[in-house]
């Protein structure tokens, strides 16, 4: 393969849980400040941080149809019914830590390349206009090889 | 010591700001210009001179007030 010299760092962005998001975007922002390429492939509950807020997953059949009463902002420990990201969202403020969405402004700016996954969105019933703008186009485990391949750090968040 | 070219005050914002803003701050900058950066968050002591070796910005200066630390990096 040829070196362009370009440094690049691949997350496999899969989690969607606040704990897990925010590490994926810390990460991503930091190696853009690193001046690396940076992709998040967003795949599965990863996928929604690219969905617009707006949009709810209705889907064409039941399992597509309870996707959309996923709660993307739970914590993968103490969650306690939705009180724990509470709890974390509000100490993570009094600690000037920046939330989520900012983050992913952030990396945005950084230019990020955030790229869903195709097969994520096929299963969830997402079209392209479901998601933000500015994100790149959908792909596949091989073009996401493809990349992990050229990239010095790869990461699974 | 060296004349500041500007100066980012990252003070109230916690990681990973202070580096993201750094590096937003010395692309604005000429090779031999010279930032200074303002934290309080005791993570930029390790996080700035680690970022600023990786990306061959020198780092002049680093200065632990406590709980206010500033740095001065010469861009590259």
């Amino acid at each position: 393969m040829e070196d362009d010299g370009v440094e690049r760092m691949t997350i496999v962005a899969w989690s969607g849980e606040l704990d897990k998001v925010w590490p994926q975007y810390i990460l991503a922002t930091t190696g853009a400040a690193y001046g690396m390429e940076v992709t998040l492939f967003c795949t599965f509950w990863g996928l929604f941080t690219l969905k617009r807020p707006e949009v709810k997953v209705t889907g064409d059949n039941w399992m597509t149809k309870m996707l959309g009463t996923v709660n993307n902002e739970r914590l993968s420990h103490l969650n306690f019914g939705g009180a724990g990201p509470k709890m974390m969202k509000s100490i993570a403020k009094r600690h000037k830590v920046a939330p989520p969405s900012e983050l992913i402004e952030t990396a945005r700016e950084l230019g990020v390349k955030l790229a869903p996954c195709q097969m994520t969105m096929d299963l969830m019933g997402l079209k392209r206009e479901d998601l933000i703008d500015g994100i790149e186009e959908p792909l596949g485990a091989a073009a996401a090889m493809s990349n992990m391949q050229r990239s010095k750090i790869n990461l699974f968040i | 010591m060296p004349d500041v070219t500007q100066t980012l005050d990252a003070s109230g914002l916690a990681c990973p700001m202070p580096v993201v803003r750094t590096r937003q701050a010395i692309d604005q900058l000429a090779s031999g210009e010279v930032l200074e950066v303002i934290s309080t968050d005791r993570g930029s002591l390790q996080d700035i001179p680690a970022w600023a070796q990786s990306t061959g910005n020198r780092l002049v200066e680093q200065n632990d007030g406590g709980d206010r630390f500033t740095f001065l990096i010469e861009k590259a």
